[in-house]
């Protein structure tokens, strides 16, 4: 049998994104700035198929990989490509895809079966437009399929929502280290603006790139060497027993991640109304909230950073502060379900959205705010 | 055991025994399967080329799921039909490993025909055994894409209809026009002297990948006599009889040559 | 300090690479910046359009409702974002494209016959870099230096011989916007 995983008691997470990035400093646009932190996160292999709006990455890997000795491939389709990865992470390396809404979708069945075999990897959603084909235009409407499930049974996904260009090339780094440190997929959850929007950040240059680090995985299936034992990558327990055993422990590692928790905030000292948003949402929730303060509204800004695990006590303890909440999506209103979790009717709790594509401009996310306020 | 029993034991000539490559777990076939025949033969390659150390299995879903129970080497379980994408990433992680791919015609012809074909036109160094027996044994004998034109099934209850969903898959024909195979075989599993032509064909489906030549498979033309509701016997015959005219049994593709004696 | 700036045009007139020179110098300048392009149907072959931010604040939205200038190179970007500049603001015309003045009298309107001018300078194709130097030569911002520093650094990189007759360019578009300032002001 293959070792499970008992989590480790470790101290609260080292992963941070503010940790000094080593490189220099130029306008780097998301999808590259995310293809970087994949390799400076020490990403052996790549697994991937062409979907607008993150093609940037699978094409800049494509190039960059092989000169570093790591593993590209173009798969036949993103059920292949997610199932690449659950093979390369069951060999223990750390294995990354990026797709957008439509190849997540198709990708669900793998992280199902990844999840259940405890095993680590990254993916890159770089949201849009949906249902169906939807347009290739930016959304966050895969906010429930990240953190709720998307693929069958009882699993969980670390969810990182980045909001600039420096996140964007730190994130899949810290996503590495989260899957690593918890034998789980992590999701790194963007979107078409972020994805094709350029910034200053700094990162390396490929030169500067560290090797991935060598890691001890005893559990991965990389043939038996000299070890006394076989390992067996698998999610199948066929006595209802054992497959509770296994959800059980499974829970028990999710309960671990539960404090890798993180989230921002702007001007909450004195706020009465909170914007809560992540991602690109909260970039313009935050021009909004510093319209408002020019004209000496006290608003301020709530920014989950970990989507899942979800900043709920944090909010629980902002709700007893504030006069109400107003969440700020992409979509027809996802996160404002945790929102309102974790809020619990202590203050009013409303919500503001556009799906489809288009960016509300911060006036539009102010004057919601104005109307709250009356 | 008895210090005498064993000075017996040790004055016997050891004639035939388990490959070191399976476990000691009993098989959970049904009578006359011919599942059993083909993890013997795999381990025996296993022990014949002494690849275990750096041996990764990748097991199908479908009634040899449950495979990774029997055999001693490192093993990942795969969904239905991706086990070829599975074990491309298992052996372009690290070439050095062997990696074989083990699966029925359901897993391998229906829904992971995409992850097969794709992973012979890439020329994937990896190996794979692929069992026909024309039928969905676990779920309760569905129609196959490899179930012969008029062929009961429980989801062709009055024998497959071509007109209604098509012939007989010949993944050996399909797959020969492709580059990336360097070895294609097909074998009935029906006699001791099929099962020798058998062992010829792995050995090459597996230097294949050794010696870098690009992707092997054989096919093995196996029974199922519980679906078939035929005796073990009367299942052999059938695929004598019957099954080789559909899939007529050979080398299709054959880049690895002859070792040098 | 804050400038939020659309430009647009046809695809081929260097509307993101001029975004991209502006976002790049305001990073020289030590400023935040975002560069964005437009999305949709009109992405290949049709007009484009871009949105360049910049501000010693932290950014929020690389978008807005309204702009602080909007620079135009063809009748329909002006028909289109003319109406997106905020009172007072600025809109910069290639006036070579656009046959069709805008009627807008609470903003500065600053014609500039850009392709004649790069023309001129050398580089036909630096129509874009004459508006930029327009741009600056009203804004201040970013600094001259830094724009030149930029072409210097991603118009060098891959073609030397470029970077005389853009930075000619970029001068040219300054000195034009300054007289016509102080014509519209006058």
């Amino acid at each position: 049998m293959p070792e499970t995983m008992t989590p480790t008691k470790t101290k609260a997470s080292t992963v941070k994104s503010d940790a000094p990035p080593t490189g220099r400093k130029r306008l780097v646009k998301g999808n590259e700035a995310l293809a970087l932190g994949a390799l400076a996160g020490g990403c052996e292999c790549f697994f991937g198929y062409p979907i607008t709006p993150q093609n940037e990455i699978p094409e800049l890997l494509s190039g960059w990989m092989p000169k570093l000795g790591r593993v590209f491939l173009q798969a036949e389709s993103e059920v292949a490509s997610i199932n690449m990865l659950y093979g390369a992470s069951a060999c223990g390396h750390r294995a990354m895809t990026s797709s957008s809404s439509p190849g997540i979708s198709l990708m669900m069945e793998g992280l199902s079966y990844i999840a259940g075999a405890q095993l680590p990897c990254v993916l890159i959603n770089v949201m849009r437009g949906g249902p169906g084909l939807g347009n290739i235009a930016p959304s966050q409407s895969d906010y429930f399929q990240a953190c709720k499930g998307g693929g069958h049974g009882d699993y969980r996904c670390i969810v990182l929502a980045p909001w600039n260009a420096q996140e964007m090339f730190e994130f899949p780094g810290s996503a590495f280290e989260l899957a690593d440190r918890y034998r789980m997929p992590v999701f790194v959850l963007t979107d078409a603006v972020l994805g094709s929007m350029l910034e200053p950040a700094t990162v390396p240059d490929l030169e500067q790139l560290p090797p991935p680090p060598k890691m001890d995985k005893p559990w991965a299936t990389t043939g038996r060497g000299n070890r006394s034992h076989k390992n067996v990558a698998n999610s199948l327990y066929l006595v209802p027993e054992d497959l509770t055993e296994h959800n059980e422990r499974l829970q028990a590692g999710y309960r671990e991640a539960l404090r890798e928790v993180r989230y921002d905030t702007r001007y909450l000292e004195d706020a009465e109304y909170v914007v809560a948003a992540f991602g690109i949402s909260a970039r313009v929730g935050y021009s909004a909230v510093n319209m408002l303060r020019k004209q000496g509204l006290k608003v301020g800004l709530f920014r989950p950073i970990t989507l899942w695990p979800f900043p709920e006590k944090a909010l629980a303890e902002l709700a007893r502060k504030v006069k109400g909440i107003l969440t700020f999506e992409l979509n027809c209103g996802q996160m404002v379900e945790d929102v309102r979790l974790a809020v619990n009717g202590v203050c009013p709790v409303e919500f503001y959205g556009v799906a489809g594509g288009v960016l509300p401009a911060p006036e539009d996310v102010a004057n919601v705010v104005r109307k709250m306020m009356k | 055991m008895r210090d005498e029993d064993i000075a017996v034991v040790e004055e016997m000539e050891c004639v035939f025994s388990r490959p070191e490559a399976l476990t000691d777990k009993a098989f959970h076939y049904c009578p006359g399967c011919t599942h059993g025949i083909v993890h013997r033969l795999v381990a025996e390659m296993i022990d014949e080329f002494k690849l275990m150390d750096r041996t990764v299995g990748v097991c199908p879903v479908g009634c040899s799921v449950l495979m990774y129970d029997y055999f001693e080497c490192d093993m990942i379980e795969a969904s239905h039909g991706r086990a070829p994408a599975v074990a491309t990433a298992v052996k372009r992680t690290d070439p050095n490993r062997f990696v074989f791919t083990y699966q029925g015609d359901g897993d391998l012809a229906s829904i992971g025909m995409a992850e097969t074909v794709h992973a012979a036109a890439r020329g994937d160094r990896i190996t794979i055994f692929f069992i026909n027996n024309g039928i969905y044994g676990m779920t309760g004998g569905q129609m196959a894409p490899t179930t012969l034109i008029g062929q009961r099934a429980t989801t062709s209850p009055s024998g497959r209809d071509e007109r209604l969903t098509g012939a007989p898959i010949g993944i050996c024909e399909l797959l020969s026009s492709l580059k990336g195979v360097a070895y294609l075989a097909r074998v009935p599993l029906t006699s001791p002297k099929n099962l020798k032509d058998a062992r010829k064909h792995m050995r090459k489906a597996i230097r294949a990948q050794l010696e870098d030549k690009g992707l092997g498979l054989v096919e093995f033309l196996s029974t199922c006599p519980v679906q078939w509701k035929m005796e073990p016997i009367a299942a052999m015959k059938h695929i004598d009889e019957n099954v080789v005219k559909v899939f007529p049994p050979g080398v299709f593709v054959d880049c690895v040559g002859d070792l040098q004696k | 300090m804050k400038e939020e700036v659309l430009i647009a045009g046809f695809g081929g007139q260097g509307i993101l690479t001029m975004g991209q020179l502006m976002a790049n110098a305001a990073m020289y300048d030590g400023l935040y910046a975002t560069w964005f392009p437009s999305y949709g149907p009109e992405m290949r072959g049709g007009t484009a359009n871009c949105t360049t931010v910049f501000s010693d604040e932290e950014i929020g939205s690389p978008i807005a409702a309204i702009y602080d200038t909007v620079i135009v190179m063809n009748q329909p970007s002006l028909e289109r974002f003319g109406p997106k500049v905020r009172k007072g603001g600025l809109l910069i015309i290639d006036e070579s494209m656009v046959p069709i003045r805008c009627h807008r009298t609470d903003v500065t309107a600053i014609y500039v016959p850009a392709s004649p001018l790069a023309r001129d300078a050398g580089i036909e194709r630096a129509a874009n870099v004459v508006l930029l130097g327009a741009f600056l030569g009203i804004k201040g911002k970013p600094s001259v230096q830094s724009v030149e520093n930029v072409i210097r650094d991603l118009v060098g990189a891959k073609r030397p011989h470029l970077i005389e007759p853009n930075l000619k360019a970029l001068q040219v578009g300054i000195r034009i916007a300054q007289e016509r300032t102080s014509a519209v002001q006058a």
